[in-house]
């Protein structure tokens, strides 16, 4: 999933102070997930704001609404006649959520309630790790399922390096490194040699580099 | 412009144990520095690193520095990290580097930037270390850029070397990624510094066995230690052992910086003397440049 916090209640408040009539909406795909932008989520900004405002007196109107997803045209479509009423929009989705709101309503100041952090999972309550580096080029086969490019520092490909320590990464901050899982991994499955390999250079043009990405399946179009 | 072998290939492949130092850029332009530098190492050396922005700081640029070295009548081996250029930046660093009489290259991965002094510093990291090296020497023997194009004329040709750290973990893996290295093409290896000498004896050992010793010249890294301060200095630095031994030692003595002189000679005498396999020493005295002449000297390290 993407994994995203919200910015702190102040940094919203900032963002929106020359508005009076918000629209909060939230999301109900990831951010749900990872509790950080969902129907609870939302309605607790809403409330924290209102309340915000109004000992500091700003008075504001929010009206909430949590969207199956922010990303998808036809979920966005629902709050037409909500967007219609509000001076500006706050989305509680990750960044594409607030892209999809901008260009569906044109004249409304959209704002993003989040930052957003990686796409990872959960490890446990509480607690998310990022594990793709969104690359698009994987070779997660020949790495033993443990992805060098995202949980390396260094994105080494071919490791580790001579920073590693205890299993831990030399940056510090509890970081497994991502290298010596991976030999560990290969041995127990009994394929170290697979690492006699030198790994080649990654295409980054399949990944951000190569511009904003699109993807198209034919199948799936209909005309 | 096909130009002779650099002094350090010579050396090296001569069979007699060749000298490397390594001169640290400055964290502004006067290169008055490491010009004296240069003075002090120049006779005792057969080629001098120039590292770049090592711990991630922001100095000198290494063929910069490189230059006034090599003005100064040192070869230098210029130091190449993957952190800060991509393959486009370090092709273009390379010609240019070799464009102006360089003729060595070192290959690093770099310290991360979060050691630096521009933590907030975004790294590239396009190539790792051992792929730099694969695409050095291709850039050479098959006269080929990285992106398969062919270069129409005087492509660099570069001595190409790596570096190995013995007393990195998972330490059953060093030899192999070594191995790797020279795979790559790395034609001459230097090694951390070495204070643990019994993990070094058993590293050598297995590169013996395994023959890498023949396919790539393995420089023994050395550093002298001016006291007990920079002993538990250099115990912080993730990839070096510096036995207890060696610090009480350094406590133990009335002048510790000569102590640490005389303990960077018995290691080097003792690694030429009982350790087979190395081809050469690279002595790390970073602002102690000084007393390289000295080791050397007193190691039997002629030049």
């Amino acid at each position: 999933m993407i994994v995203a916090e919200q910015k702190p209640i102040g940094e919203i408040d900032r963002l929106t102070l020359d508005y009076r009539r918000l629209l909060l909406l939230g999301c109900a795909g990831c951010v749900t997930v990872c509790l950080s932008g969902g129907e609870k989520e939302t309605e607790i900004m809403a409330g924290a704001l209102r309340l915000k405002r109004r000992n500091e007196g700003r008075p504001v109107d929010i009206v909430t609404r949590t969207l199956t997803r922010q990303c998808d045209p036809e979920f966005i479509n629902e709050v037409e006649e909500l967007a219609g009423e509000a001076d500006c929009i706050v989305s509680l989705a990750c960044g594409v959520g607030p892209q999809y709101l901008a260009e569906r309503f044109k004249d409304k100041y959209v704002v993003p309630a989040m930052n957003t952090r990686f796409a990872g999972g959960s490890v446990r309550l509480g607690v998310w790790e990022e594990k793709c580096g969104l690359c698009g080029d994987c070779i997660l086969h020949l790495t033993g399922g443990i992805c060098p490019i995202v949980r390396c520092p260094k994105s080494v490909l071919n490791g580790p390096c001579g920073g590693s320590r205890n299993g831990k990464c030399e940056i510090g901050g509890d970081i497994d490194c991502a290298w010596i899982l991976i030999l560990d991994r290969l041995k127990k499955l009994g394929r170290l040699d697979t690492l006699k390999q030198i790994i080649p250079p990654m295409d980054w043009s399949k990944s951000r580099n190569g511009g904003p990405r699109r993807m198209t399946r034919e199948d799936l179009i209909i005309e | 412009m096909k130009s002779a072998a650099s002094n350090l290939e010579k050396k090296l492949s001569g069979g007699r144990p060749a000298v490397t130092a390594e001169i640290g850029p400055p964290k502004h332009s006067n290169p008055e520095g490491i010009i004296s530098a240069t003075q002090k190492l120049k006779g005792c050396v057969d080629a001098a690193n120039v590292t770049d922005c090592q711990g991630a700081v922001v100095r000198m640029s290494s063929i910069g520095a490189a230059i006034h070295i090599l003005r100064g009548g040192i070869e230098p081996v210029i130091q190449l990290t993957c952190r800060d250029r991509n393959r486009i930046a370090i092709q273009s660093d390379l010609l240019g580097a070799y464009s102006l009489g360089i003729k060595n290259v070192l290959c690093l991965s770099g310290d991360h930037q979060l050691f630096g002094n521009h933590p907030t510093a975004k790294n590239v990291y396009d190539l790792d270390s051992i792929q730099l090296i694969r695409l050095i020497r291709r850039m050479r023997d098959e006269r080929l850029f990285f992106s398969g194009e062919v270069i129409k004329r005087d492509e660099p040709r570069f001595f190409v070397g790596a570096v190995a750290n013995p007393f990195a973990e998972p330490y059953d893996y060093r030899v192999d990624r070594l191995e790797k290295k020279i795979e790559a093409g790395a034609e001459f290896v230097q090694t951390q510094s070495i204070f643990d000498m019994e993990r070094f004896e058993r590293f050598m050992e297995m590169c013996v066995e395994r023959g890498l010793n023949e396919r790539a010249y393995i420089m023994a890294g050395v550093t002298p230690l001016k006291g007990v301060r920079a002993a538990r200095f250099m115990q912080s630095i993730p990839g070096i052992i510096v036995p207890e031994e060696i610090v009480r030692r350094l406590e133990k003595s009335a002048d510790q910086r000569a102590e640490g002189i005389n303990i960077c000679v018995e290691q080097i005498k003792y690694i030429k003397e009982k350790i087979k396999g190395i081809s050469g020493f690279h002595i790390m005295a970073i602002a102690w440049e000084e007393v390289v002449p000295e080791i050397v000297e007193r190691a039997g390290l002629f030049v």
